[in-house]
């Protein structure tokens, strides 16, 4: 066997000369990685900033007033809601509205005019570990600064040495910040993502290429019959690897599941429709499997990074987050949160069912209409 | 329109003088390249038709819009007494279209690609029906045989089979014999000729002139026209063409000379001897003259054949 340049160098040509023929791929192999650079590159922070607040307010004094004001107007917090009653506003946590509840309890003022150190209590949402972890020690430092420019005159004393309040905080639904107990219910979302997404990416393309899709028009089958039947099995396939991921998840990693399975497996469902029904949509697209897999890879990466799942929904600017609102992942890892850490039930998880729902309809919905009946 | 044509033939009984295709003006462009050029083709029920042409020349488009994979852009008709346009999904389900390229499922057996297309045509015992098929096609002892695996001409065989299985009542095959062996095209043209004789409507395109020859009539088409169509000796004769054979040790030495002088349209070799063929009769024997006789050259009229036709056809239309 001899080796030979110049051999190399035709299999080289050739290979360059396809490469040119297919403009569209080599546009995206291009386009893609530079379009991901720059969304990623301004949406990701690691430090997230207005993370949606509510406070419990239940003493009308001048210095529960000046902290909910120097709440409101730190870059930390993002105060949505404003109630008297502790139990509404934990409501708002339940549901996931809000990621901290700073609550201001019956005569805050006067006990600190007292000096008796009132407690000032903060319950998070501990299911993304990630996300409270800077603003608990934000919220010390503004809740202190804030009270020490009120405290003038025959109460300046107050304002030197330790804060005049006792921080109290609760780190609800995952109490010892276990970031697993976040990131593996997470990775059932985006494990799943990534493989049902790539099950049906290629289900036409494959056809296609292999000269069997002039068959299939020319018989009886119509668009919806074949959607159906070419998504229908890979649901089984995600029904296996979501039972596999759940059972390692309770016996290896230990998470805790105090939510309703059959909630979950309902939830599951929806949720690998939507996911099969992205790639089938992605293999009606794509006019050859390299194309296929690109738009895939183009959905992952957002799958990943804008869910929630590697960085806190919350911290993103609102930009991205309105882009994440669309992927299923950030909805489901909602839900598979919520149900496992939070025992949601059906009420609660419904703000993240719809939209997933709506997601399968339009995916499918788009299909069909790029569903070529013809071979024009 | 629709209506009435559909109900001017029910689907099911052979009727005598029915067509089974008939479209007028059948039009298709792809960009600005006219594929197909208003092509007039009526196939009554029950006859064989071969659908000749260099390739390129609109066969395989032609085919396609009639069985409803490709959109027709201009022009009417019917196929079975459907409308082209309007019923292209009725037409699917009792017309066989066999591709031109092997489509069917390489990874499935031949027993489970034949499950599959009766389970799409939703037929009654369809256990029943593919063991017949199987058998009617001798295909019984491969039946679990990757599709994937078998030769040129089983490949064929199941092709055939899997189009049939509907009991379609025309059949558009699309080179079916290509790359297949002779003795292979001889049995398939058995089952051709099987079928047509049950009432079956079948339109096969092919480059085989012995092919053509075993079709009651023939359509050709070039550069998306429709050439000429009739029986083949109505095409031969249409063509007004003149043949001469000039056998002899060294007349291949004459090819070139021939070519170009006045009324020989087209010279070119057929076996061993010379073929020389030209509408202007008078001419061509003036040009051929000076040959007789020469380096013991015999020279002789001939019926033109098929295949003289074509390619003065072709030729003419350069």
């Amino acid at each position: 066997m001899n080796f030979s340049l110049a051999r190399i160098y035709a299999v080289l040509v050739k290979e360059f000369l396809q490469m040119r023929r297919d403009r569209v791929t080599l546009g995206m192999i291009v386009g893609v990685p530079l379009m991901q650079l720059f969304l990623f590159g301004f949406a990701i922070n690691f430090n997230p900033k207005a993370l949606p607040t509510a406070i419990a307010i239940d003493d009308p004094g001048i210095f529960a007033r000046s902290v909910t004001a120097a709440l409101r107007n730190s870059s930390y917090f993002d105060v949505v809601a404003t109630t008297n009653s502790p139990s509404g506003a934990r409501r708002l946590l339940q549901e996931g509205k809000v990621l901290f509840v700073v609550e201001i309890p019956v005569n805050f003022t006067r006990d600190i005019v007292r000096g008796a150190q009132p407690d000032l209590l903060v319950e998070a949402d501990a299911t993304d570990p990630a996300a409270g972890g800077f603003a608990m020690a934000a919220l010390n430092g503004i809740a202190t600064s804030a009270l020490r420019d009120d405290l003038t005159g025959p109460l300046a004393a107050r304002a030197q040495g330790p804060p005049p309040f006792n921080l109290v905080s609760h780190l609800l639904y995952n109490p010892e910040s276990n970031t697993r107990y976040s990131i593996i219910p997470g990775l059932l979302a985006v494990i799943l993502t990534m493989t049902m997404v790539l099950m049906t990416c290629l289900a036409l393309t494959r056809e296609r290429e292999r000269g069997t899709y002039e068959n299939l028009l020319a018989m009886p089958a119509t668009p919806v019959e074949i959607m159906i039947g070419k998504i229908a099995p890979n649901v089984t396939i995600g029904a296996i690897q979501s039972a596999i991921i759940l059972v390692v998840a309770k016996y290896v990693f230990a998470v805790p599941m105090i939510g309703s399975l059959p909630l979950l497996a309902a939830a599951l469902t929806i949720y690998i429709i939507a996911n099969l029904a992205v790639g089938y949509t992605f293999s009606t697209l794509a006019e050859n499997q390299l194309q296929a897999m690109q738009m895939t890879m183009f959905f992952l990466l957002p799958a990943i990074l804008l869910s929630g799942f590697a960085f806190p929904f919350a911290g993103m600017p609102r930009w991205a987050q309105y882009i994440g609102e669309i992927l299923p992942a950030t909805h489901f890892l909602r839900i598979v949160r919520g149900i496992l850490l939070k025992d949601n039930g059906a009420s609660e998880i419904w703000p993240d069912v719809w939209p997933l729902l709506l997601f399968t309809f339009a995916a499918a919905g788009l299909a069909l209409a790029r569903f070529r009946r013809t071979l024009d | 329109m629709t209506g009435a044509a559909a109900t001017r033939k029910k689907p099911g009984a052979l009727n005598i003088g029915a067509m089974a295709i008939d479209v007028k003006g059948l039009t298709k462009r792809f960009g600005r390249k006219l594929a197909v050029d208003h092509i007039d083709i009526a196939v009554p029920e029950g006859e064989v038709w071969g659908f000749l042409g260099p390739n390129g020349s609109g066969k395989t488009t032609t085919i396609r819009m009639l069985c409803g994979l490709l959109r027709v852009d201009d022009g009417q008709g019917t196929c079975l007494g459907l409308d082209i346009r309007a019923q292209a999904e009725a037409i699917k389900r009792q017309v066989g279209y066999m591709t031109q390229r092997f489509s069917f499922w390489e990874d499935l057996s031949i027993r489970e690609n034949l499950e599959f297309v009766a389970r799409l045509y939703q037929l009654p015992d369809r256990k029943a029906k593919v063991g017949w098929t199987l058998e009617r096609l001798g295909l019984v002892q491969r039946q679990s045989q990757l599709a994937g695996e078998l030769s040129g001409g089983w490949k064929q065989r199941m092709a055939l089979a899997a189009c049939m299985l509907h009991d379609p009542k025309l059949l558009l095959l699309d080179e079916p014999t290509a790359g297949v062996d002779p003795k292979a095209r001889r049995d398939f043209w058995e089952q051709i000729h099987a079928l047509s004789a049950q009432g079956l409507t079948v339109l096969v395109s092919t480059h085989y002139m012995d092919e053509a020859e075993r079709c009651d009539r023939i359509a050709y088409i070039l550069n998306g026209r429709l050439v000429t169509q009739g029986s083949v000796g109505e095409v031969i004769e249409q063509s007004g063409l003149s043949t001469f054979v000039l056998e002899g040790a060294h007349v291949r030495h004459f090819l070139g000379e021939l070519q170009g002088k006045p009324g020989v349209d087209y010279a070119g070799f057929f076996g061993a001897a010379l073929h020389v063929s030209g509408r202007d009769r008078a001419a061509l024997e003036a040009s051929i003259a000076p040959y007789r006789g020469r380096d013991g050259i015999a020279v002789s009229e001939t019926p033109p054949n098929l295949e003289d036709v074509f390619i003065l056809l072709q030729e003419a239309a350069k």
